[in-house]
């Protein structure tokens, strides 16, 4: 398969590094990034790419979906092993929930921007949320579009202002405000320029057992990093203000036991991994509705951008399971076992004669 | 039981088992169960027998129809005029009676005040108000109960067997058996009052036959439902539209009795999606990831869809919509039927785009072509409709019963990992290896280092990898059109009756009953004799053309304003183009014979002679650049 986002190996190494499944780091590869240089997404699909390798999660197991835009070409730039879907604009929701359904085992990743998920999308944004996915969906936030050229999407801010000069007059739609009052059960907003908070908070979204929403802050170089955006690198890199240092501890490494874990809060998810806390800007339990909603509220009375984990269900029910299918994906079914007895179409028969 | 006053009609002006009656009352006033009893104690005379209900786009409160065709020689399209009209709607009532043909029976509420209208009918004015309180004790079950009461009177009247409505009442309320013991008595009491208190002057009368042996009653939707059921259906996503809604509920109902395993395990998924693009989204993400699924629209919503439909034929996945029409455009008639949709389905989405399209006809090609549509879609990775309407859908329709499937579902060209692993992990997703246009494809999740491909609404080359090469653009849609015609081996064949006449009718649908019933009129009551050709699937296959070249002259009947089958006809199949006229029918009504009658004879009158239509129309083919017609 084609490169990776990451530089090659030194020369010498003979034995390239590989993860606890035996998969070097180029097996999480994907196509080169097409996008603007500097542009915030692809921080964010590096962070993709550790994320799966750190865990050691088979590219197989995944299915990469995203709508259109910027943001929605990301998929091709990492996990060329995995299953990828670039669908059309806005309606990934529902085309995640459709392969959900049809084979319960795939860990689904999908990325969308804020105009596929906050314009043209949100009726599929909202609704996705009140079905719990094994799925995580990132959201590369910059508040334009860019594949049109730097008009303004719902998410950005009022007041911001455009390349052009214009101010946006209305209010930005919070989707992670959106996505915990609609019950999602993992709710983060993060800036692609916090690495390491990115890599935690993304490993844990994928270990989590269910939709994980990671509004990710993602300058775009070309139409928003201007004096007087508020979704600009320097505007982000100065206002950022992460609520915690979060740490993740997956279920199969027993170094966990062995930490010391201090004065950190520590939420054990579903699956036997941990997510640890040390707070910083605020401490807060995001495993407390109220204190998370509470987090969103005053996140809106301050001019910083409060990044971190806001919300976490552990214990949410997937989807799939609400619906009481088998444990064979739907799509591997055959006649065998789809074809009720022929005795049944004769009762029904009889039944209408 | 008394049968002194209600004799049968005199033998030679008696009309046995050929007539219709039409019952006018409000909707949501539990009519629907009476006029069910009436249809199926019919039904089980053995007399063929249709049931259409005509009905307002709302809940309670308007006046609703409901009409029933017996018919000894089995035609059971809809009735031009009723015979008998039963009103038990106040509201309707004066229009009802206004609009009655000369000599039709009028059954009403005797506090009405009808009899003085109309003296060129016949009148039966019953006291129905006052027997449903003898009929019926609980004040508050009577508005349901005294629909009962013209059951019985019917009854009399019509020599309607008086056991097969009861049967009939205890099989409709088969759950229900409190409500039979308060609805039989209302039977028996207005078919004993009929019997001492009206004298018959009207000709119409039941006899028992012996012709629904082995024939059911139900709707096309659930027909449908119940080939998805048996046909491997594992996925369906809707939102409610009249008139698809009861297609995805019986599915859901039917699934949950049937496909639920001993530990309460299910293997199937029904999602109420949150509007049709993402019932049809869900589809493309389930077709994609290897299920067979279905989703069931009318009108508005196939609009609604039309940009996933598109990717869903240029990315080549497979899924499966039911397009259960109504009348159009806009919100339209959203109770009445129509085959407004054809070139929406046919050629739905932007850019160049073909679907394959299946017209069912009745119940039993409702239930066969559930699971055509499902093998169709995954043999050739794309999109399948299947065209219903309103009048397939949900009114009541006599049917042969459905056939067990045997054989196997058929899965298309999917490489799994024991194949690949045969393959070294050599394969293109797009490349047509077997020259029918089909390539191979993998399914998300298959274990295997080189199963992965990148799915995409975007240009593509054979690897699936983004490509704005005009070369691999004009490539890939010509591979399309490959697969195109590998569909027209594939679809279910016409169904052509004669190629022994110079003239034909060529027609699809629900308009089967109607036009056979014409062309029968034609032959025996003015001497024309006809071909026909029912049409069963988009791409046309070769049987069509082969109609249409055998045959001077074509009428294409369609119930839209636009001829748009016609206008398909002439798209695809150019040097036909003047070989076709139209009878045309778009009233919100389901075809009657008589349109296509007078439509016929209308248009055939002015026929130009046969050598001037040859030569006008090797003159058209000439200028379209055509081959002629052979």
């Amino acid at each position: 398969m084609a490169g990776t986002t990451e530089t090659a190996p030194p020369a010498e190494s003979k034995q390239p590094q590989v993860n606890r499944i035996g998969l070097a780091k180029k097996d999480y590869g994907g196509l080169k990034s097409t996008l603007c240089i500097g542009c915030g997404h692809d921080l964010i699909t590096a962070r993709i790419i550790d994320a799966c390798y750190n865990l050691g999660i088979r590219p197989e197991q995944v299915a990469k979906l995203s709508g259109i835009g910027c943001s929605s070409k990301t998929p091709a730039y990492f996990l060329n092993r995995a299953h990828g879907f670039n669908a059309v604009h806005g309606r990934m929701p529902a085309i995640a929930t459709g392969a959900q359904v049809a084979n319960k085992h795939l860990k689904l990743i999908a990325v969308s921007g804020d105009g596929d998920s906050a314009n043209i999308g949100m009726g599929h944004f909202v609704h996705v949320m009140r079905r719990n996915l094994n799925l995580t969906y990132i959201v590369e936030n910059n508040g334009v579009y860019g594949l049109t050229k730097g008009q303004f999407s719902a998410t950005a801010d009022k007041g911001s202002k455009q390349k052009s000069g214009n101010v946006n007059p209305n209010d930005p739609i919070d989707l992670c405000e959106m996505a915990f009052m609609l019950g999602c059960g993992f709710v983060a907003r993060l800036f692609a320029g916090n690495t390491k908070q990115m890599t935690s908070v993304m490993e844990a979204a994928l270990a989590y057992q269910g939709l994980a929403l990671l509004d990710i802050i993602s300058p775009c170089v070309t139409f928003n990093n201007h004096e007087g955006s508020t979704k600009s690198f320097p505007y982000a890199k100065a206002n950022e203000e992460p609520l915690h240092d979060i740490g993740f501890v997956p279920a199969y490494d027993p170094t966990y036991m062995e930490m010391d874990h201090g004065e950190e809060r520590e939420i054990t998810l579903s699956d036997g991994s941990h997510i640890t806390l040390k707070a910083l800007a605020r401490d807060f339990d995001p495993t407390d509705r109220k204190a998370a909603a509470l987090q969103i509220m005053e996140a809106k009375n301050t001019n910083k951008i409060l990044t971190g984990l806001i919300y976490v269900n552990p214990k949410a029910e997937l989807y799939t399971e609400q619906l009481g299918l088998i444990d064979t994906p739907l799509a591997l079914l055959t006649e065998k076992e789809t074809r009720p007895p022929e005795g049944v179409l004769k009762q029904i028969m009889d039944d209408l004669a | 039981m008394s049968t002194a006053t209600a004799a049968p009609p005199a033998q030679q002006t008696r009309v046995i088992n050929d007539f219709s009656f039409h019952v006018a009352t409000a909707n949501g006033s539990g009519s629907q169960t009476a006029n069910m009893v009436l249809l199926r104690g019919l039904f089980k005379m053995g007399i063929p027998v249709s049931g259409k209900n005509l009905f307002p786009s709302n809940i309670q409160g308007l006046p609703t129809w409901f009409t029933i065709r017996v018919n000894k020689d089995g035609w059971i399209g809809r009735a031009t005029t009723p015979d008998i009209i039963i009103c038990m709607n106040p509201e309707s009532a004066i229009e009802d009676v206004e609009t009655a043909r000369k000599g039709a029976v009028l059954i009403y509420d005797d506090s009405l005040g009808l009899s003085k209208m109309r003296p060129d009918c016949i009148h039966y004015p019953v006291p129905f108000k006052k027997l449903v309180v003898d009929a019926c004790p609980d004040l508050k079950l009577r508005k349901l109960v005294i629909n009962m009461l013209y059951v019985g009177v019917c009854s009399a009247l019509f020599n309607i067997a008086e056991d097969k409505l009861m049967s009939a009442l205890s099989a409709q309320l088969k759950t229900k058996p409190k409500a039979v013991k308060v609805n039989e008595p209302a039977i028996t009491l207005g078919r004993k009052w009929a019997l001492e208190n009206i004298k018959k002057v009207d000709p119409f009368w039941c006899e028992p036959l012996n012709k629904n042996g082995g024939k059911i009653i139900i709707e096309g939707n659930a027909a449908t439902a119940l080939g998805l059921m048996f046909n491997g259906c594992t996925v369906a996503s809707w939102y409610p539209i009249t008139p698809s809604s009861s297609l995805c509920e019986s599915l859901e109902d039917y699934m949950r009795d049937y496909r639920v395993n001993p530990d309460g395990k299910r293997t199937f998924a029904v999602i109420q999606a949150e509007d049709e693009i993402a019932a049809v989204g869900m589809l493309a993400g389930a077709g994609w990831a290897g299920a067979r699924c279905f989703t069931s629209t009318s009108g508005p919503g196939i609009s609604l869809m039309n940009e996933i439909i598109g990717l869903g034929y240029f990315a080549e996945i497979p899924f499966v919509i039911c397009n259960v029409a109504r009348t159009g455009p806009s919100t339209g008639l959203p109770t009445r039927t129509m085959q407004g949709d054809i070139l929406n389905v046919i050629y739905a989405s932007h850019g160049d785009t073909k679907h394959v399209v299946i017209f069912p006809s009745n119940p039993k090609e409702a239930f066969e072509f559930a699971g055509v549509a499902l093998d169709l879609a995954e043999q050739l990775q794309t999109p399948v409709f299947i065209n219903s309407d309103l009048d397939l859908g949900m009114n009541y329709w006599m049917s042969d019963r459905f056939d067990y499937p045997t054989g196997p579902v058929k899965r298309g060209k999917v490489l799994h990992k024991a194949d690949l692993e045969k393959l070294k992990g050599q394969w293109a997703r797009y490349r047509d290896v077997d020259g029918d246009g089909i390539g191979y494809r993998t399914l998300p999740g298959t274990d295997h280092p080189n199963a992965a491909y990148f799915t995409r609404g975007t240009g593509h080359t054979e690897m699936a990898t983004y490509s704005e090469k005009a070369t691999d653009w004009k490539k890939n849609m010509d591979r399309l059109t490959r697969k195109f015609e590998t569909a027209k081996t594939l679809v279910p064949k016409p169904v052509i009756d004669g190629y022994t006449n110079r003239v034909g009718i060529l027609y699809f649908g629900t308009t089967e009953s109607a036009v056979r019933e014409a062309a029968s009129l034609l032959e025996k009551q003015h001497g024309h004799k006809v071909d026909l050709c029912r049409v069963r699937a988009f791409p046309f296959s070769r049987e069509v053309e082969d109609f249409l070249a055998t045959h001077e002259r074509v009428y294409v009947v369609e119930m839209n304003r636009d001829a748009q089958m016609a206008m398909v006809i002439r798209a695809e199949l150019p040097r036909f183009a003047m070989t076709l006229r139209s009878i045309l029918h778009y009233d919100g009504l389901p075809l009657t014979a008589g349109v296509v009658v007078e439509q016929f004879l209308a248009q055939h009158k002015d026929e130009p002679n046969p050598t001037k239509i040859a030569q006008s129309a090797s003159h058209a083919t000439a200028a379209l650049g055509t081959k002629g017609r052979d």
